[in-house]
C-alpha cells in the first residue's frame, strides 16, 4: 500500500498566472553497486515569478538532486522515472539536450554550496564569470572583461578591476560564493537555484550573501530557488517554502504561513530545533531518529518512525497532500494524516513559541522589509 | 612574487649541482685503483711517460679537494679534456649535440602528442576501446625491451618494406629520425599516457564540470577547456622531466641506428675505452638534465598559479 | 631510476615540494586473500612465482628437451635454426639456445633480488630516519636524495660502471642499487611521516618507550605498505636496466649467461639468426611484463589513492 493518493496540490499563488517553474510528481532512481535506490519519490514544487522559494530539508532529504534534475546535470546513474519539470509551461524533461543546454545558464542558472571546489583553480575569475555569455552572444575578449568587472561590482566585490584575472584560491570564502553568483547571473537567468549557498561560510558572511541574493532578486525580478537545511536562514528571505523530507515535499506554503501555523510535524520540529538565544542555558532541540536509508524505506508516511504523533495509519499508506487553513487559495498545503482528521499538530506552548520567533528583529533584515 | 619563486628554485639547484658533478668526479678520479687506470679505461696497457703526462695534466698528485676545484674550474672554461687520441672531447660535443638535440626533441614532441591523446580519449572514455586498448599498448611497450623494439622495426621498415633509412643520418631531417625518434618515444609514452588518463579521470569528477555544464557550454568545451586545463598540469611536468629522459634515451638509440650524436659518441668512447670522453659527455648531459628540471619548475610556476605560493 | 619504473607520481612530488603522505595500510592477513584472489593480481603473482622457480632450479626446466647443459657446445652446430632436441635452436658457440636462456633466468633473477634488497635496506634505515625524527637528519638526507634524482640514471650508471674493472653479478647489482633507493626512500620517508603522526604513536611515546623499539614496533611495519607495490616494479626496471647495460657493453660480460650477453651478441647476427634475438627477447619481455603488471595491479589495490 505505498502508492499515495490521487488528490494532487491544487493551489498555487494567487492570480492567473501560470507558475515561472513547475516541478510535478519527479521521481529518480539512483543506480550503484548494481542496487537501485529510489532518491525522489514523487516531489511537487512550483516557484512563482520573481518569487524566492526556500526548499528545506536534512541532508538526504533529495534538495540537491531536484535541483540538479531541473538543471538536467544528473549523474550518469541516475534515472528519472517519471514527472514533468515545466518551464513556462514547457517540459523540459521532453526536451531534446541541446534545447536543455540552450536553458542552462541563459534562463536557468545555478550555484553550489563550495565555491572553491566549484571554480576552476587553472582559469582567472574573470573569465570564468562571462564564459557563458562570451561564448553565445560572441564578445570579444575586451568586452568580456568589461562585463566581468560589471557583474563583480554587481555583487559587490571590491576593487573588480584590479582582481578580474585572479584565480579563485585568491579569494576569501564569501568573495568565492560571489564570484558564483556573478558567472550565474551573466546571461540574466529567469530562475537562480542557490543549492546552500551560506552553509560553508561563517555566520557573518552568511548574512551578507543572503542579504545579497535577496536584493538581486528584487532588482532583477528573478525567480530564486533558496535550498538549505536552515531555517533560521529562511525567515527572512523567503516568500514560499517547501519543506521536503525523504525525496518528497511534506509542505508546501507562503513563508508566513508556515512559520505562524506549521502543519507538518517534520516542520514542527524543524522550526523547535532553530536555536535562539532566550533558549540559552537549555538542551537545544533535536529531531530524534534519523532519515531513513531510501533503499529500504518503510511503507507509509516516511516520518512516522519519528513523528510524536504517528498512528496506526501513518505506518500503512502514504499521507495525500491536504489544503491547510480556511483560507481559500492560501496554497498552504501538507502531506499528513492528522490533517485529514482535522487536528493541529501544534501544541499551544509551541505556537506561541513560533509567534515569538517572528516577532524577533532579524540582524540582517534590510530597513522595512517584511515577510509578506 | 614570481621572481622570487624563481630564484628559490636556482638555489635549491646549486647544491645538487655541486653534489652531482663532485660525484662524477669521484667516480672517475677517486676510486680505488689507480686513476691514470681510469682515465686511460680499464685495461689498457699505458706507457711511463704518457702516466707522467696524464699525473701532471689531471693534477693527480694534489689533494682531492684540488683536483675537484680544478675540474670545477675547467668544466666552467668548457674544458671537457682530451682523449686518448688527442682530440678535445669538446670538439666532440660541438660535432655532435645537434644530431642528438634533434633526436631527442622529435622523440619527444612524439611521445607527448601521441601519449597525451591516447591517455586523454582513454580518460573520457575509460572502460571503452580505446582505453583498454591503450592499457595493452603501453603495457607491450613497458615490456619488450627496446632493442629489440628498435631491431624488428629496422627490419621492417629499413629492411623488408624499404620506406625508411636503417641508419645514418644520410638523408637528414625528418626521413632520418622518424624510426630513431619513434623507438624513443616509446620510452615515454606509456607514461605520459597513464599519467594524462589517471588525470583526466579525476578532473572529470570534479565540481567544477557541474558548474560548467550549469552554465550551458557544450562537452567539448567543458571536456577541452576546463578539464584538460586542469588535467594538464602533473602531465605538463612530466612531460618536462622526461627532456632530460629522452637524452639519455638517444644514447642508446643513436648506437642502434648509427646516428652520429652525443650518445654515439659516449658509446663509442665506451668501446674504445676513452675515460675522459665518457665522462665529458655524461657531466654535460647531467647539467642539461637539471637546466631542464629547472626550466620545468619555472614553468609549472606559469601554468598553476597556486605553485607560486610555495 | 625515475625514469625507468613508471612512478608517475614520483615527478610531481619533487615540483611540488609536497607529498602525499601514504595511507600507511597495514597488510592485514585478510586483505591480502581478498587482494591475491583477483585475477589481475593472481595471474602475474602466479607467472613471478614460475620465473623464481626457473631461478632457483634452472636444471629442472632446462632439460626438458634432452638438453640441458648450456655449456653443452660444438662449434659445428653454430648458429643452426630450431630443431627437435633444441626448440630455440643453437647459438654462435654452438650451445643449445634454449638452456642457455633458461639459465639467464637466474642471472637477472639475481641481480634484481640483490640489488633490490641492498636498495631496501638503504631505503628502510635512511627512510624511517628521515620520517621519524625530521629536523637535521631528514634535510640531510632529503638532499642527498635529490642530488640521486638530479642524475639521469642510465647516463651515470654507464659512467660508473665503465670505471669500474670487476662487473660481476655483485657489483652490477650495487651499482643499480644506488640509482633505486632515492624514489623507493621518498616513498617510505612519506609514509613514515605519516605513520609517525598516528595516535598510537604517540601514545607509545608518551608511556616511555624506548626509540628503537618505536620504530621496530610500531612505525617500520605500518609504513611499509605502499612499499610493497613499488618494489615489484622496481624489481622489473632492475631487470631492464642490466639488460640494456650488458647490452651496451658497460654490464655483466661473457661468460657470465645473461639475457642481455646474448643479446649483445645478437646483434651483429639479427639478420641471418633471428632466434638469438628472439628466444631472450621474449624470456626478458615476458619476466619484466609480469613484475609489472604485479606491481601496477598491487599499486592500484593496496593504494587507491595513487596515480596509476
Amino acid at each position: 500500500m505505498n502508492a499515495p493518493d490521487s488528490t494532487a496540490v491544487a493551489a498555487t499563488d494567487p492570480g492567473p498566472q501560470v507558475p515561472l517553474l513547475q516541478v510535478t510528481d519527479l521521481q529518480v532512481q539512483f543506480d550503484t553497486h548494481g542496487r537501485t535506490v529510489r532518491v525522489l519519490d514523487g516531489v511537487n514544487y512550483d516557484v512563482p515569478r520573481a518569487r524566492t522559494l526556500a526548499v528545506v530539508g536534512e541532508s538526504g532529504s533529495g534538495k540537491s538532486v531536484t535541483a540538479k534534475a531541473i538543471m538536467g546535470i544528473l549523474p550518469p546513474s541516475a534515472t528519472i522515472t517519471s514527472g514533468r519539470i515545466e518551464l513556462d509551461g514547457v517540459d523540459l524533461l521532453t526536451q531534446s539536450e541541446s534545447a536543455r543546454r540552450a536553458v542552462r545558464g541563459a534562463r536557468v542558472a545555478m550555484i553550489f554550496q563550495d565555491a572553491l571546489s566549484a571554480l576552476n583553480p587553472v582559469l582567472p575569475v574573470g573569465y570564468q564569470i562571462v564564459e557563458g555569455c562570451r561564448r553565445k552572444e560572441g564578445m570579444s575578449r575586451a568586452e568580456g572583461r568589461r562585463r566581468a568587472i560589471e557583474l563583480m561590482d554587481l555583487v559587490r566585490i571590491p576593487a573588480a578591476k584590479a582582481r578580474v584575472n585572479a584565480y579563485p584560491y585568491e579569494f576569501s570564502g564569501g568573495m568565492r560564493q560571489r564570484v558564483m553568483i556573478a558567472m550565474a547571473l551573466a546571461r540574466d537567468p529567469e530562475i537562480l537555484i542557490a543549492d546552500e549557498p551560506t552553509t560553508a561560510l561563517d555566520v557573518t558572511v552568511q548574512a551578507q550573501i543572503l542579504h545579497l541574493l535577496a536584493d538581486l532578486q528584487a532588482e532583477r525580478s528573478m525567480g530564486l530557488i533558496l535550498i538549505t537545511h536552515d531555517m533560521g536562514v529562511v525567515a527572512n528571505t523567503a516568500d514560499e517554502i517547501a519543506v521536503m523530507y525523504a525525496g518528497s515535499v511534506v509542505e508546501r506554503g507562503p513563508a508566513a504561513e508556515i512559520f505562524a501555523r506549521p502543519a507538518h510535524p517534520y516542520t514542527v520540529a524543524l522550526l523547535e530545533s532553530i536555536p535562539r538565544p532566550e533558549l540559552r542555558g537549555q538542551r537545544l532541540a533535536a529531531i530524534a531518529g534519523s532519515p531513513p536509508d531510501m533503499s529500504r524505506k518503510p511503507p507509509g508516511c516516511p516520518f512516522a518512525p519519528r513523528c510524536p504523533h504517528a498512528m496506526p495509519v501513518c505506518s500503512t499508506t502514504v499521507p495525500a497532500t491536504i489544503h491547510v487553513g480556511a483560507r481559500s487559495g492560501a496554497g498552504h498545503s501538507a502531506a499528513c494524516h492528522l490533517l485529514a482528521m482535522d487536528q493541529q499538530p501544534v501544541s499551544e506552548g509551541q505556537r506561541a513559541n513560533h509567534q515569538h520567533f517572528m516577532a524577533q528583529p532579524n540582524p540582517s533584515a534590510s530597513e522595512g522589509r517584511v515577510a509578506p | 612574487m614570481y621572481g622570487w619563486y624563481i630564484l628559490r628554485r636556482i638555489a635549491g639547484m646549486v647544491p645538487v649541482l655541486l653534489g652531482t658533478t663532485f660525484l662524477i668526479f669521484l667516480a672517475v678520479y677517486a676510486l680505488p685503483g689507480d686513476p691514470v687506470q681510469a682515465i686511460a679505461g680499464p685495461g689498457q696497457p699505458i706507457p711511463p711517460a704518457t702516466a707522467e703526462i696524464i699525473r701532471a695534466q689531471y693534477h693527480l698528485d694534489d689533494p682531492l679537494i684540488v683536483q675537484y676545484l680544478q675540474y670545477m674550474k675547467r668544466l666552467l672554461t668548457g674544458d671537457f679534456g682530451t682523449d686518448l687520441n688527442g682530440q678535445s672531447v669538446g670538439a666532440v660535443i660541438s660535432a655532435s649535440w645537434p644530431v642528438t638535440l634533434k633526436l631527442a626533441l622529435t622523440a619527444w614532441v612524439a611521445a607527448g602528442v601521441i601519449g597525451v591523446a591516447l591517455g586523454t580519449f582513454s580518460g573520457i572514455r575509460s572502460g571503452g576501446v580505446i582505453d583498454n586498448g591503450t592499457l595493452v599498448l603501453t603495457t607491450i611497450m613497458l615490456g619488450v625491451p627496446y632493442f629489440v623494439i628498435a631491431y624488428v622495426a629496422k627490419v621492417v621498415f629499413a629492411v623488408k618494406w624499404k620506406v625508411l633509412p636503417p641508419s645514418g643520418v644520410a638523408e637528414g631531417w625528418p626521413l632520418s629520425y622518424i624510426l630513431p625518434g619513434a623507438v624513443l618515444a616509446i620510452f615515454l609514452i606509456p607514461e605520459i599516457a597513464r599519467l594524462t588518463r589517471a588525470s583526466v579521470m579525476d578532473n572529470l569528477r570534479s565540481d567544477f564540470v557541474d558548474t560548467a555544464v550549469a552554465k550551458g557550454l557544450d562537452r567539448r568545451t567543458v571536456v577541452g577547456r576546463h578539464v584538460l586545463r586542469a588535467s594538464l598540469l602533473p602531465v605538463v611536468s612530466s612531460l618536462g622531466l622526461s627532456l632530460g629522459y629522452m637524452l639519455s634515451g638517444a644514447v642508446l638509440i643513436e648506437g642502434i641506428f648509427n646516428l652520429p650524436g652525443l650518445g654515439y659518441a659516449m658509446f663509442r668512447g665506451i668501446n674504445q675505452h676513452s675515460g675522459p670522453t665518457v665522462v665529458g659527455i655524461g657531466t654535460l648531459m647531467i647539467m642539461l638534465f637539471l637546466l631542464i628540471s629547472l626550466a620545468v619548475d619555472v614553468l609549472y610556476g606559469v601554468l598553476d598559479p597556486r605553485i607560486r605560493l610555495v | 631510476m625515475s625514469e625507468l619504473i613508471p612512478e608517475a607520481g614520483d615527478v610531481l612530488d619533487v615540483i611540488q615540494g609536497t607529498e602525499q603522505p601514504a595511507t600507511g595500510a597495514r597488510l592485514s592477513n585478510r586483505r591480502m586473500h581478498h587482494v591475491l584472489r583477483r585475477p589481475r593480481v593472481l595471474i602475474p603473482s602466479l607467472l613471478v612465482l614460475l620465473i623464481c622457480l626457473i631461478a632457483i632450479a634452472p636444471a629442472l626446466f632446462a632439460g626438458w628437451f634432452g638438453h640441458g647443459d648450456p655449456h653443452e657446445c660444438t662449434l659445428g652446430n653454430s648458429g643452426k635454426p630450431p630443431q627437435s632436441g633444441h626448440p630455440f635452436g643453437f647459438d654462435i658457440q654452438g650451445c643449445d639456445l634454449y638452456a642457455n636462456v633458461v639459465y639467464g633466468t637466474r642471472t637477472s633473477m639475481l641481480i634484481a633480488l640483490v640489488g633490490t634488497s641492498a636498495a631496501l635496506v638503504v631505503t628502510l634505515v635512511l627512510g624511517s630516519l628521515a620520517g621519524y625524527f625530521r629536523g637535521a637528519v631528514d634535510s640531510v638526507i632529503s638532499r642527498t636524495m635529490d642530488i640521486f634524482f638530479g642524475f639521469p640514471s642510465l647516463i651515470a650508471m654507464i659512467i660508473l660502471l665503465n670505471t669500474i674493472a670487476v662487473r660481476s653479478a655483485l657489483t652490477v647489482s650495487l651499482v643499480l642499487a644506488l640509482f633505486v633507493w632515492a624514489p623507493l626512500t621518498r616513498i617510505f620517508r612519506a609514509s613514515v611521516l605519516a605513520v609517525s603522526n598516528l595516535e598510537y604513536v604517540t601514545a607509545a611515546k608518551e608511556i616511555g618507550a624506548s626509540t628503537p623499539r618505536i620504530l621496530f614496533k610500531h612505525v617500520v611495519p605500518n609504513a611499509v605498505g605502499p612499499l610493497a607495490a613499488i618494489l615489484t616494479l622496481t624489481m622489473a626496471g632492475i631487470i631492464t636496466a642490466e639488460a640494456a647495460l650488458t647490452f651496451l657493453g658497460v654490464g655483466l660480460k661473457a661468460p657470465t649467461i645473461s639475457w642481455g650477453v646474448q643479446l649483445n651478441t645478437a646483434q651483429r647476427y639479427f639478420t641471418t639468426n633471428l632466434n638469438l634475438l628472439i628466444f631472450p627477447s621474449l624470456f626478458l619481455s615476458v619476466t619484466v611484463l609480469a613484475f609489472v603488471m604485479l606491481g601496477d595491479a598491487l599499486r592500484d589495490f593496496l593504494d587507491p589513492k595513487a596515480e596509476r
